[in-house]
Formats: C-alpha cells, structure tokens, sequence
C-alpha cells in the first residue's frame, strides 16, 4: 500500500511546479483522471475486505478531494497569473491623442442674442422679425423723422434704387438703419397690448475703429392701455435687464434725458464702470475711486405720432421702446476689444470667442 | 457746442461750482462731452523775475540767467534768447515740466558745461502762437509767481456739450443758461434788446420775392464806424471755442451765433452794387463763398442778390464780394429768418457745413429776430462806433412766421405717462422757468392751456411738456418698476424662424464648423457668380452709395463671402477651415424676397493626420457638403427621410460633384464641390466644398400637436442579407436603394449600400454596388422560403427600376 502521505505530497510538488494551465492539467490527468494514481487507489477499493474498505475509503476520499481542491486553487492562481500577463501585454500608451471630433462654435454677435430671447422672454416678451432692406416711410417716416429733417442726417443710410412699383415714400429703398422699422411692421400686423424685442443686421455708411457698415441692433418694445406701462417701467425693465445681460447685480444704471424722434420723453441710458490698471471694469466703483459713466442705450415713451402712424390710438394706448448695439454689448461682457474683428471670419477668433454649441443660454442659466 | 464759464456767466447769475454746472448739464439733457481746464494745464507755468543775466562763457549766443521764481532765488538758466535781460518778467517752468509745443519733459541739464535748471518760455513754446524770436515778457506789474494762465487769461474753463438736434434753442449758450435757471442752478441775466432809434435815412432797398424760403428779413444801415481787430476779451472768447477772429464786425456777428443761436450777417454797404434781393436760387448761380470755396447754389438754395448778381447763400454762408473788411466803414446789418428745410436741403446740396446752417436748418427763434437787430446795432456801436456814427431806422420785410401753438395738459400725465407722483403746481412752475405760458384751470389738476416760448419749436404736445418737466426734476427720481410676464410661465418667446436657426447652428457647429458673421453685400462680381445673373435685377440690389465696389450688392448667397473668409484664414496659415453662417440673402427689394439661409464652407482636409487613422487628414468633398446640409435640414426640423437627391444644383458648383436635396419641386438644399470657375472668380486657389439650406423652404411640421407616432417593439430579431448588384456607371445609387426597399416597404426597414466597385471584372460602362438590407420580421418569424421569396422580389425590382443584375 503507497503511503497516502507520500502520494499527496508527490502531487502538491507537481501541481507546484506546474507552470501553465496546460501543465497543470497533465498533473490532474496523472492524478484523478481516470487512469490517475488516485483515481487507481480508488479503484482498490471494490477489492478489498468490508472491514479495511471502512477505514481505507474515508481516506483516499479524503485524499481525492484534498487532491482535487489543491489543483483547483493552483488553477484560480494560475488563471489569475495569465489574466494579469494579458492586461500588461494589452498596456497602450494612454498619452496618445485622441481620435479626432471637431467642435465648431458659436458667434458671439448670435449667443448675444439667444440671451437676449432668454431673459426678455422671461419677462413675457416674444420676437417680431422684419427685413434689412426697408423704405423711407418705415424705417423714418412713420418712425416721426419728418422729411429733410437734420435728424435723418444723424444716420449714414445707405440706398438702393427706387422700386417702381411702388409710390412716395414706399418707393424709396434702403437698408434699415435701426431695428426701429420692426415696431412700425409689427404694430400695423397686431392689436395692442404688444409685448415684444426684435434684432438683427442694421446697416450705416460708415467704416472705421469704431463703426463697421453693418452691425446688430436689439429693440424693444412694450404697449398697453393709459397708465399701464409708464417710464418707471421702462427703467425697470432696462434696469433688470442690464444687470441681467452682464451678470452685475448691483451694476449702476443712469438715465439721461436724450432725443430721439420716436420716443417722448426719450433717455439715453448709461452703464457704471470704473478704471483697474490698464483697463476698465463694469460696476459699481469701489470706495474711493470715480465713478465713471459709459452710454449703453437709447430709450424712450414712444411717441404718439408713431402710434398714430401704425394705427394704434394714442388717447388708448402708450408704451416704451429701447434699443441697444449689440456688438459694444457683446464686447462689454465678453471683453472683446475690437469691433471689427467680429466681420472678419478668423477662425483663429472664432474659435477663441465662440461658444460651445452645448451651452445655449436659457432662462435656467440666465444667460 | 462749445462754450466758456466766463461766458456762460454772462447770462447766468450764480454761486454754482463749476463741477455742479456740469453734472447738472448732463442731467437734464445737455449731455457734458468734454471739459477743459487751460489753468489746470498751464499750472506750473508761473511769472519769474530774471536778476541777473550774464554771457556764457562758450557760446556767444547763450546767456546765464539768474532767476527769481515764487519758490526760489538765484535759479541758474541757461537761455538762448535775445530778449532775455536783467531786469524782466517773463514765464519759467520749472524742470519736471512738460513743454506742449516741444513736446519735451524738462529735465536738469548741462548747456555747453553749464548747468541750467528749467526755462523762460516763449509763445511758441507754449503754443499760444507762432512767435519765437524771444521768450515771453509779462508786464511788471504781475507779482512773481502768478500763474500764466491768469497774465493770458486763460483761466476760463471750456466746457462742450452734445446737442441733440431738437434743442436748437441750446445752440447759443444764453439758451443753456436758460435751462440751468430753470433747473436751479442760477438767475438768467436778461439781455438789454432796448431799441435803437434810427436817425439815419437810409436809401437802401430790400426786396424779398423768395417769402416761402424767407419769411423775415430785417436790416440796419450803420454809417461811420470803425472796423479792425475786435477787442482783446471777445478774441478770446472766439479763440478758446475754436473760432479765428476775423474783424470786429465779424466777430460781433460770430458773437451772436454762439452767444444766443442767431447767426448775423454784415454786408460792407460801400461794396453793395443797390439794393438788396432774395429770391429762390435759380441753381446755377457761383458763390464766391467767404470760406475761399466757390459754390454752386441748389434750387432749393434761398439766393442773396444785389444788382450785381449773387452775394450769399442765405442762411448758409455769405460772399466775398460784399464782405466787411477792415477798411469798411458802412454796413448793412442782415438778421433774417429763414425755413429750416430749406436750408437743410440747400446745405445738403452744397455740401456747406457752417455755424449758421447749422442753426438755421434746427430752427433759430421765430420771435427774436427784431431783438437781435437791436442787440447787435447796440454792439457794433459800442466796439466799432463814434459819435459820427449813424443808424438807420429798422427796414423790414415780411414777419415772423407764426409759432405759437397751445397745449392742453392734464398734470395727471405724470403719473400716467412717466410714473412718476408730481404736485401740479410743481409741474407748472418748472414749465414757466422754462419760458411756457400758462393758462390758469377751473380746476386744480386741470387741464391747463400751455404755450410754448417761441425758442421752443419743438414743443407740440402733452408727452413733450412731461420730459421738459422730468428733464429738470430729474430722471433719477423715477422708481424702476420691473416688467414681469402676465403669467408665471411666459408665452414662447422664438419663432419658428429663430428656433430654426438656432437648432442649425448648434448643428453645424457641433460638427466642427466655425459660425461666421459676414458682410449682407459683396462685389458685383460675386453675385454675378453665384446667382445673380440677371443684370436688371442686380441693379435693383446694387447700393447708390456704397462705401467700395467690394461690397455694393446686395448677396444672393452667402457663399462667396465665406470662399474669401477661407482665402483669408489660408494666408494666415490656417487653410483646413470649416465655416458656416445663417443669415439673410436677398431675391429683390420686397420683404419677402429676403430668405434665410444657413450656409457652409469646407477647404483643405477635415483633421490633421492622425496616428490611428490613415484616412484621418482626407481632403474635404462633396459627401462632407451634403452630410452637413443633411444635419442642418435635421435639425431644423426637415423630413429628410423623404427627400430626394437629385443632380441639378446652381453652375457655381461643380456639375458633376453636386446636388439638390428636394421635396418634390421644393428645394430644401444644394451641396457639392465649387465650380473650378466660380472658386476662379473668387481667386480661390484651392478645391472647397459648401452648401446652402434655404430654412424659409422647410415645410412647417404636419404634425400639429406635440405627439409623436406609437412604437412598436418587434419581439423577432431582424436579420440582414446582403447583395452586389451591377449597374450601369451613371445609375445613381439611390435609386439603387430606394428600389430595395420598396420591394416590401413592411418588412424592409433599412437598405444601404457598403461598396462601390469599379475594375477588374465589372465591364467599364457598369459599377458593382454591394447593399446589405435589414428585414424586420413582423408579428410572426420567416420561413427561408419567405425570405427566399422576398430576396427575388428585391432582385426583380432592381432590375426593373435600376437596372440592376445580380453579381453572381
């Protein structure tokens, strides 16, 4: 009879010196394969007597199950061993670029608008829409610039030829100067009360640092009945809406008393800011430094002619209107330093001004 | 507008600093645009006595000044000039000083060995004038250490402000001191306009035929007075608001333009061939214009004559030929009114910019034309008068057009119009400081019957009477009230134009292009190229006064502008460029011939090159232009499932790498590669690809509520089978896979094509297309004879719609 202990110890040395799963499966096979040493003892049972059965069997069960579990174990550590060989062979420099995924972006001059729709929305305006190219009677008759009047030379228009199909003052094209001829088109289309903003491309003959011949303006526009909407309301509104747009929430606001044909009384509105190092900040100048004033936008009650003019009674009906450059806006937030810049389509700018196409403003956000 | 305190002060009493003054301006509608201190900038320069002054011993036209100054005595100055001598006052500036006219910082310095700390200054030095033949002598009489600015009199803060065109009144500063009374800041000094009893009899003749464009015109006749160099506080006055004096008569009637917003003339009476006549300019007249220029008057010109044809442009500029020159001696003095849009045409016309145009064309005062007459005889007799001077009596033509207007106004319009709670008395009170007249109510919160002063012409109604009221109140005193939405969830605020847009961009720049904001006009030669071929119709787009030919039409796409943006960007050395812009092109004049468009431009490669991808760096083509017009479709909300592709993009694209993406006749999209010829055009070097989507085209969604159709989930898995069909090469394969997937439009759920082949063994006028279909079983699993079956129906329509054949 083999010694049970030698026999043990004999398979844990070669289930030890098994190097790989292969090898330690002919150590399985050898042992408790069929015709392994064990399974070979086990076999010895059926012969012999009852007596020695009982106290053999327990015994080389016993062994076969020590057997088998050390061989099992050996296996986890192998298999163990390999998987780890694997993953440090599978190694990649993770340093390595990325496959490549262009992100474009978003112009300043159009997320300025979508914060425009976002926080005027939320005080219950909605967008009208007009045309660039517009005639005399919209863009200055119905908006009160009476004809030959010096305030029309205030604005560079520039012209285009006379539509003959039309007559007077309707007949004579141009390029809209301000978001203003909007009102005009969008009080003829509806009844007040009118709650609304518009923006777009305006046009001036001018070209230098600061003028470009095409820029952006916004323009804002709020009617109801007598009493209802009032120039308390208008600085409100701009007043709300400033400190909105440039996230300032104490940012000085300052209105001025102006002239524009459409608006009486009219205000131009002027935004605080003051001087740190070399440039300037917006908002309230801290103890002991000046105060500095910066115009921002044009105001106003509308006027009652122009409602006359678009069929709405002033006796009824009053209202504000604002308008504002969105370029000098933009540039104010976003610390754009030159106007011209925003026309010349330098992807190198673009890509350095622009916004991500996943970060649209929304009344969540605020702007 | 420009104007000094001291002046200012003439006609306005007060204790105000002037940094009140200023803010005040600004508050109530006189916007402060500059403010300049000469005595600020003058400081260090202060009056110094030279003690002692001896030769330098290396240069014989130096000397050695010793120089007593309020700080110190026996200051060592080196100075070069002749006049310097013991004994004098003159101006030093100490070292540390800035010189304007040298444009030097002084520094402590060694002239040929001597040490010389600071300098006696000279005119030119100071820019006071062109004088440098010596340094400055003061009078004896001014204590060391006066400042210069008081010995020159340059003491006198210059303020200027912006004027809005409808405040005419404020174009002369008696006006502006007007408006400070009333807002607090002072008493206004009201002028003597006394009249002058005429004791000559004048023969001179006025005849005004032109009434419409001269409804008033008086003249004087002033004999044996005296011209030459106006006196020494009105030059300077002149001086420091920009303006040269001329002569005393000319100054005097500079005076009055700035003084109080009426513009004089003075005719030399000696010079006058007759009498004076005013007629409506013919328009071919030429006017030897005091200015040096020579004009040709417009027709709508008011047209000064004397019987020797045309002396002035009224209201405008008057003429060599009878202008006061020192040796005049009689004059005709002209104080006329004339019609504002007259003037502002006949200015326009003539291109004249002048201090009296710019009065006349806002509206001088109807009701002070008599009063000036006598304020200015009573001048020019003062500064150039004797007792041999003689005055006619007035001689007038025509009268003052009528400007007195009444305006109903209820105090309770404060609170309606500006929100603002005002006492009516209050309201009123303002209102009379400002020159209204006001007729008492019945009742205390009226309405009152206002008239405007005749200064005013651009007062008409209530709304006009509640922002002169605020205006001096004050703005600021108005509590903002802060507009909310009628309901706590406010309507939508986008249209479907915006939102369309909005959703394209985000589109397109998440595909890695740029949004650029382009020029709505470009070159003749672009729209020409791209569109716009018609030449009558892109006359009617051309500007009448563009600003350059680069930029004269109106775009009928964007494309070009974009193909220069990427010219641009290459010679910067960044030629792989992606842009794209959504914006307005234009059809014709008429609002609805304006059409959105978002369109795109792609040149040189999509990536750089990239360790994973060999392919990573490939050039752009037409299948990127048509992926992202798909992506802009998509997102604007198109059915693009349903579209079709078909060949006929616009010649600016190349004619055999392009298409239109349709819906029927409607055309959503084009895309492709750029014609070679229009990229010419544009001296475009490279191959770009672009593509313009006509949002505006996009039919609104069908589907009215917010919906969308009911899903059902397939249990059965789907299955795909794959086929290589051999068509002929100008077979386009769409139609290829649209064919495939009509065969069962129930169980063919998807078909595309994953090889194109073109070679070895398929014949030269045929192309192999592989497509693999996916099958969808429905509600019960397919035999392989059903699926048999519904692979031969795909067969036979190949071949019947394509012509299609089976590779075998």
């Amino acid at each position: 009879m083999t010694d049970l202990n030698t026999l043990k110890k004999d398979i844990a040395n070669q289930v030890a010196a098994a190097n790989d799963l292969q090898e330690l499966d002919a150590v399985r096979v050898a042992a408790i394969g069929k015709k392994g040493s064990v399974s070979a003892l086990m076999k010895t049972l059926g012969k012999m007597d009852p007596e020695e059965r009982k106290t053999q069997g327990p015994l080389l069960n016993a062994l076969k199950n020590e057997v088998a579990a050390l061989i099992d174990e050996a296996e986890d550590a192998l298999k163990a061993k390999e998987l780890e060989q694997r993953l440090a062979q599978e190694t990649v420099d993770i340093s390595l670029d990325t496959r490549p995924q262009a992100m474009g972006t978003i112009h300043p001059i159009s997320q300025t608008m979508d914060e425009l729709v976002s926080i005027f929305g939320a005080m219950g305006f909605s967008v009208a829409e007009g045309p660039d190219i517009e005639d005399d009677w919209h863009n200055f008759t119905a908006l009160n610039f009476p004809p030959g009047h010096p305030a029309r030379e205030m604005q560079d228009t520039f012209f285009l030829p006379d539509d003959e199909r039309a007559q007077g003052e309707h007949a004579k094209k141009l390029l809209r100067t301000h978001t203003s001829s909007v009102q005009i088109r969008h009080m003829q289309e509806n009844s007040a009360p009118i709650k609304t903003i518009c923006f777009g491309r305006t046009y001036r003959s001018d070209w230098d640092m600061t003028h470009t011949p095409m820029f952006h303006q916004m323009e804002c526009l709020y009617i109801d009945e007598i009493g209802k909407v009032t120039m308390a309301h208008l600085k409100g509104c701009l007043q709300d809406f400033v400190r909105a747009f440039f996230k300032i929430d104490d940012l000085p606001v300052r209105f001025r008393p102006s002239f524009f044909p459409f608006v009486e009384p009219g205000a131009e509105v002027d935004i605080g800011y003051y001087k740190q190092g070399e440039g300037i900040k917006l908002g309230k100048a801290p103890e002991g430094q000046e105060q500095k004033w910066m115009e921002i936008l044009g105001s106003g009650m509308v006027h009652p002619n122009v409602l006359k003019n678009c069929d709405i009674d002033p006796e009824k009906y009053q209202g504000f209107a604002f308008g504002m450059g969105l370029e000098r806006a933009t540039m104010l937030k976003y610390g754009i330093p030159d106007l011209r810049t925003f026309f010349d389509s330098d992807v190198r700018w673009l890509a350095h001004y622009g916004f991500t196409p996943l970060d649209r403003p929304n009344s969540a956000t605020g702007s | 507008m420009k104007f000094t305190l001291s002046w200012l002060k003439d006609y306005l009493d007060t204790d105000k600093s002037l940094e009140e003054i200023c803010d005040r301006l600004t508050a109530i509608g006189l916007e402060l645009e500059g403010l300049e201190d000469p005595a600020a900038t003058f400081a260090p320069f202060k009056v110094a006595y030279v003690t002692d002054a001896k030769p330098h011993p290396d240069a014989d036209k130096l000397q050695i000044l010793s120089v007593k100054t309020a700080d110190q005595d026996g200051l060592q100055v080196v100075c070069g000039a002749p006049n310097a001598r013991k004994g004098m006052k003159g101006i030093f500036a100490p070292e540390g000083t800035y010189i304007p006219g040298l444009d030097v910082t002084l520094k402590k310095t060694k002239i040929r060995g001597v040490e010389s700390n600071g300098m006696m200054v000279s005119e030119k030095e100071m820019c006071l004038s062109d004088e440098h033949a010596g340094i400055i002598e003061v009078d004896n009489s001014f204590e060391v250490g006066t400042p210069m600015a008081d010995v020159f009199g340059l003491n006198d803060p210059i303020i200027e402000i912006g004027l809005t065109p409808n405040r005419a009144d404020c174009a002369g500063i008696y006006g502006i001191a007007r408006d400070l009374a009333a807002a607090g800041m002072g008493t206004l000094i009201k002028p003597d306009t006394k009249a002058i009893k005429g004791s000559l009899t004048s023969d001179f003749t006025l005849d005004v035929q032109d009434s419409e464009g001269c409804p008033h015109f008086i003249a004087r006749e002033i004999r044996g007075v005296k011209n030459g160099p106006s006196p020494e506080w009105l030059q300077r006055r002149l001086k420091a608001i920009g303006l040269r004096p001329i002569s005393a008569l000319v100054d005097i009637t500079n005076f009055f333009t700035h003084g109080f917003a009426r513009p004089l003339h003075v005719f030399d009476a000696d010079k006058l061939k007759g009498g004076i006549q005013v007629r409506a300019a013919k328009g071919t007249e030429k006017l030897e214009a005091l200015d040096d220029k020579t004009y040709t008057l417009s027709q709508n010109a008011v047209g000064v004559y004397d019987d020797s044809g045309i002396i002035g442009m009224g209201g405008i500029i008057g003429g060599t030929s009878t202008g006061c020159g020192d040796d005049t001696v009689n004059v005709i003095l002209e104080c006329a009114y004339f019609k504002p849009e007259r003037i502002a045409r006949a200015g326009r016309d003539t291109g004249v910019i002048s201090d009296a145009r710019y009065r006349f064309e806002r509206g001088v005062d109807p009701a002070f034309t008599a009063p000036a007459v006598e304020m200015a005889t009573r001048m020019i007799l003062e500064i150039c008068g004797n007792e041999d001077s003689k005055v006619s009596q007035i001689i007038e033509a025509g009268s003052a057009p009528e400007w007195e207007r009444t305006i109903t106004y209820k105090p309770s319009l404060m609170s309606d119009l500006i929100g603002y709670d005002m006492k009516s008395e209050e309201q009123l009170s303002i209102l009379q400081a400002l020159g209204f007249q006001i007729s008492g109510a019945m009742m205390k919160d009226g309405p009152y019957s206002i008239k405007p002063p005749s200064w005013r012409g651009d007062i008409f109604g209530p709304a006009d009477l509640t922002e002169e009221i605020i205006r001096i109140e004050g703005l600021d005193k108005i509590t903002p009230r802060s507009v909310f939405a009628a309901d706590s969830v406010p309507p939508e605020a986008e249209t479907l134009n915006l939102s369309r847009a909005r959703k394209t961009r985000s589109a397109l720049a998440v595909r890695g292009m740029h949004e650029c904001v382009t020029w709505s006009f470009l070159s003749d030669k672009a729209a020409q190229t791209f569109g716009l071929t018609d030449d009558a119709q892109r006359a009617k787009l051309t500007l009448r006064n563009a600003i350059s030919s680069e930029i004269d039409v109106m775009r009928p796409s964007i494309l070009p502008n974009l193909i220069q943006a990427a010219i641009r960007n290459g010679a910067q050395g960044y030629g792989n460029v992606a842009l794209f812009e959504v914006g307005p092109v234009f059809e014709g004049t008429n609002p609805d011939e304006q059409k959105v468009i978002a369109s795109g431009l792609r040149a040189g490669s999509n990536h750089t090159r990239h360790w994973s991808d060999a392919n990573a760096a490939r050039g752009v083509d037409v299948y990127d232009a048509k992926a992202d017009a798909l992506a802009a479709l998509e997102a604007a909300g198109a059915p693009t499932a349903n579209a079709q592709i078909s060949r006929d993009a616009p010649d600016y694209f190349h004619p055999g790498r392009s298409g239109a993406i349709r819906l029927g006749k409607n055309v959503l999209a084009y895309f492709g590669e750029l014609h070679p010829a229009a990229l010419q055009a544009m001296n475009a070097k490279t191959a770009m690809v672009g593509f313009e989507v006509f949002l505006d085209a996009i039919p609104p969604s069908r589907n009215k509520g917010t919906e969308k159709p009911y899903l059902t989930l397939e249990p059965l898995q789907p299955l795909s089978r794959d086929f290589a069909f051999l068509v002929d090469k100008d077979v386009a394969a769409d139609d290829v896979v649209r064919a495939a997937k009509a065969a069962d439009k129930k169980l063919i759920t998807d078909a595309n094509v994953f090889d194109v082949y073109v070679g070895k063994g398929v014949d030269e006028s045929q192309k192999s297309l592989a497509l693999s279909i996916t099958i969808q079983p429905k509600g019960e699993s397919l035999s392989d004879k059903d699926i048999e079956a519904l692979m031969q129906k795909v067969i036979d329509i190949v071949e019947k719609k394509a012509g299609g054949v089976l590779r075998s």
